[in-house]
């Protein structure tokens, strides 16, 4: 028997735009923001750097948004239910719905999305292997089965990671050359206008979108403005309202916030997460030494990275989770800030001055900076480091070639320890060629043994304990050593208001924004 | 003198085909290709996705095929496809090259007449305070980095003062039309194409100072002077215009460089030039479309080269169209 939860999230909508505060929403308006760097393109089913996300957020949706907290809350699909047995998992979609070009939404996208996901987006493809089959019983309705139970499955339909596409303007064309990935055609909020390369990129007001009264605002102007220092500039001069998380120097960031009328969050990242770590390669070298590792976490000052580097920034990484996503606990060992045991480990460990190769994370000078306070952490407890300095294709190269001894790097954890956090620690992800996945070569039969557990265990209660106990023996055996749980402060004009409403901020297009003049 | 441009032409041609031969294998020794880049942006990545991005890139066949398949489509004017913003390498060029020509070509106006002028003015006044003022100033405009003078002058004319546009071709959503459009494109240019043409201006200042003050000493302006010409004549008609060989020779050479050279000028006032599209695709490890910009920066190189050659004749006409 197949009893069905109905959940429905109208409530959560309300309480969302009950934050917007006692003011009413004033129509009209531009928002102009800052994009950097310029995106390839705007096909979110095919692209799936930061700059893509944010500006295609606006034109494309998923079946569902999630509030800070993680929760689901409806877009295309209106309502969905779980079956009690955890597999099966029934959207309801909303009806009306058009597409730009006015043509109709219905199921037959979802599906259609789903094939061309599985060919062209690695990590839908990636959630897509839990699913046995994706049916249509009406056009208004999409049943996934599951292999098996897979408690992340309801946070994987965010609109950059499981985007709907239109089925009428892909269906048997090469998608790589289909001329609508630089004029995309969505259901979202705001239109595709015009794009001119190297100058900005202009999205329209869309006339009927589904929800009644939104967007508030006309147009949105993402101007494209390579050099930092000139975009801290653009927003100071009143050019640009909006500087997305990343879009300035970390130092320039206590200068433009002090400003008149200047508004600064740090939330929209929850979805996300973004954790920085420094691999270490478990393979070979002195770092393959569980203690030189362990020695390289007391060694390494991260409230000073916090405080100075990241300008009071973000939270210290207690371990492989970040304190954002599902099941996360603190309960784990321990690392301050202590060079004599980290000296002692190094000696315990035999460690005899081994040149060791550290490559920090070419993404400016934040991160320049951050690396130079690393090596000089590491130095103070006798280790000799070496920094090498590559570009971002030869980091990417370097590291998955496994061709590097130590190296920054920060990874997303999309909400739950299944997507974001296994994949960097399980066996089975080690392949060398690529990035992201487990990259270190930690190795450990009882870790693989208990994230397999997790992804499929039911009910959540039990899932926590699983991942309470991986995080107390990778936080011991120090794979990789991590540093931050980082914050990318979004910097507006205070007239701009309610840009941010859910979990993944400034990515999930600007519906409902609005400015006070 | 057409057979003299035929032969440059052809000689043209041999020179592009070898540059292309080696910058296609030059950018290949860098580490990581357009396939690592986008599976590492892509936020996950599976050797399924990566082989796809190689296919897809032709980047699994042999590197003689691959540079085969690019000198073929080269020839025929096809500069290939850049997967990486999905549209072709020669549109991506096109829709940039205007405005990078727009702003090269002021700043080298400005750097020229100026450059001249002060020039000029330094040798006539040479030994004096004026000459010596002349100097320094641009010295420190040739010796400063442009970044710096850049950011400067963004601080001082957007910030502190308000006179100037900080960035962009033109204001964006201001949709401007005909003079307004012109008046509005102009605003955003003083401020790029001064600092471009201020460094260059020193070398020609520089030039033309050394070759005119050479040229003075020579028997034929003494006879000038002789024959009782006035100083005014002798200085244009005779000294300037035999000073300026040097200084033509040297304009020809910075302007090929200009069009790919502005890169960091381009950057901070957030031009959309040829100079960035090139460093994006270098750092995107965008094949196609940094060989595309290098196919066209050379072309231009050449090309101005052979104006070059021409333009001397005209300066001075005991040059003949020899081979």
């Amino acid at each position: 028997v197949m009893l069905k939860k109905l959940v429905m999230s109208i409530a959560l909508a309300f309480c969302l735009s009950a934050t917007a505060g006692a003011q009413e929403p004033k129509m009209g308006g531009t928002i102009n923001a800052v994009i950097q760097p310029e995106p390839p393109g705007l096909n979110l089913a095919m692209i799936q750097n930061g700059p893509t996300q944010m500006v295609a957020g606006n034109i494309f949706e998923g079946l569902l948004r999630y509030s800070p907290k993680l929760e689901p809350l409806p877009e295309l699909a209106e309502s969905w239910a779980i079956s009690d047995d955890a597999k099966v998992y029934t959207f309801k979609l909303r009806p009306g719905v058009t597409w730009h070009d006015g043509k109709p939404f219905t199921s037959a996208d979802v599906l259609f999305s789903v094939d061309m996901l599985k060919q062209t987006h690695a990590r839908a493809r990636g959630n897509l292997t839990q699913v046995e089959k994706v049916e249509a019983p009406d056009d208004l309705t999409v049943v996934f089965t599951l292999k098996q139970p897979f408690g992340p499955f309801i946070g994987i339909f965010e609109v950059a990671s499981f985007p709907i596409m239109p089925k009428h303007l892909y269906d048997g064309t090469d998608y790589k050359t289909n001329p609508y990935n630089n004029a995309p055609v969505g259901t979202g909020p705001f239109m595709f206008k015009e794009w001119q390369k190297g100058s900005f990129i202009h999205l329209v007001k869309n006339p009927t979108y589904h929800d009644k009264g939104k967007p508030y605002i006309d147009d949105i102007y993402w101007q494209v403005i390579p050099d930092a220092a000139a975009r801290s500039v653009a927003f100071e001069t009143g050019k640009v309202d909006v500087l997305p998380g990343g879009s300035v120097e970390n130092f320039d960031v206590p200068r433009l916030s002090k400003l008149k009328d200047t508004c600064v969050t740090g939330s929209g990242w929850e979805f996300f997460s973004p954790l920085a770590w420094l691999w270490l390669n478990n393979r070979s070298g002195p770092t393959a030494n569980k203690k030189v590792r362990q020695a390289i976490m007391y060694a390494i000052d991260r409230d000073f990275a916090k405080d100075v580097i990241w300008n009071g920034l973000g939270k210290v990484a207690t371990g492989p989770s970040a304190s954002t996503i599902k099941f996360y606990t603190d309960d784990v060992p321990k690392y301050p800030h202590d060079p004599a045991k980290a000296r002692a480990l190094l000696k315990e460990a035999g460690y005899t001055g081994e040149k060791i190769r550290l490559m920090p994370l070419p993404y400016g000078e934040t991160w320049q900076r951050w690396g130079e306070a690393v090596k000089q952490n590491l130095q103070d407890v006798g280790l000799n480091i070496e920094t090498v300095a590559t570009d971002v294709p030869g980091s990417n190269q370097k590291i998955g070639d496994w061709d590097y001894d130590i190296a920054f790097s920060y990874l997303y954890q999309y909400g739950d320890p299944a997507l974001g956090v296994a994949r960097n620690y399980i066996s089975s992800q080690i392949a060398k060629g690529q990035v992201f996945n487990n990259v270190e070569g930690y190795s450990n039969p009882e870790v693989d043994k208990l994230f397999a557990e997790g992804a499929n265990a039911t009910p959540d209660s039990k899932r926590k304990e699983i991942y309470e106990q991986v995080q107390k023996i990778l936080v011991e055996d120090v794979p990789v050593a991590w540093l931050l749980e980082l914050q990318f402060p979004t910097i507006t004009h205070c007239k701009i208001k309610n840009l941010i409403t859910t979990a993944i901020g400034v990515n999930d297009g600007f519906r409902d924004a609005w400015i006070d003049k | 003198m057409l057979s003299f441009v035929a032969q440059r032409i052809v000689k043209c041609v041999i020179v592009l085909l070898a540059i292309i031969v080696m910058n296609f294998f030059l950018i290949r020794l860098a580490p990581g290709d357009p396939a690592a880049v986008m599976a590492g942006e892509a936020g996950a990545s599976d050797q399924v996705f990566v082989d796809q991005l190689r296919e897809k890139f032709g980047l699994n066949k042999p590197l003689p095929e691959q540079l085969l398949i690019y000198v073929k489509g080269v020839v025929s004017f096809d500069l290939g496809y850049s997967f990486r913003q999905q549209a072709p390498v020669s549109k991506l060029i096109m829709e940039r090259l205007p405005a990078t020509l727009l702003l090269t070509m002021t700043a080298f106006a400005i750097s020229l007449v100026l450059g001249i002028f002060f020039g000029t003015l330094a040798a006539r006044w040479a030994g004096t305070w004026a000459d010596t003022a002349i100097t320094v100033v641009a010295l420190i405009f040739y010796a400063t980095p442009l970044f710096w003078i850049a950011l400067i002058a963004i601080l001082l004319f957007s910030v502190e003062w308000d006179w100037l546009p900080s960035f962009g071709y033109e204001t964006v959503g201001a949709n401007y039309t005909g003079f307004a459009h012109m008046r509005d494109v102009g605003a955003h240019l003083i401020m790029p194409a001064t600092t471009i043409g201020l460094f260059f201006m020193a070398t020609y200042t520089r030039m033309t100072r050394a070759s005119m003050l050479e040229v003075k000493r020579l028997d034929f302006i003494k006879t000038a002077r002789a024959k009782g010409l006035k100083d005014g004549v002798i200085q244009r008609r005779h000294v300037l215009r035999n000073a300026l060989l040097p200084v033509v020779t040297l304009a020809g050479l910075h302007t090929g460089t200009l069009i790919g050279g502005a890169v960091l000028t381009e950057t901070v006032f957030a031009w959309p030039g040829i100079g960035r599209l090139m460093y994006e695709a270098l750092l995107q490890r965008d094949y196609n479309l940094l060989l595309g910009v290098f196919v066209v920066c050379s072309a231009m190189v050449l090309i101005f080269n052979l104006i070059t050659d021409l333009v001397y004749r005209i300066v001075d006409p005991r040059i003949e169209f020899a081979t």
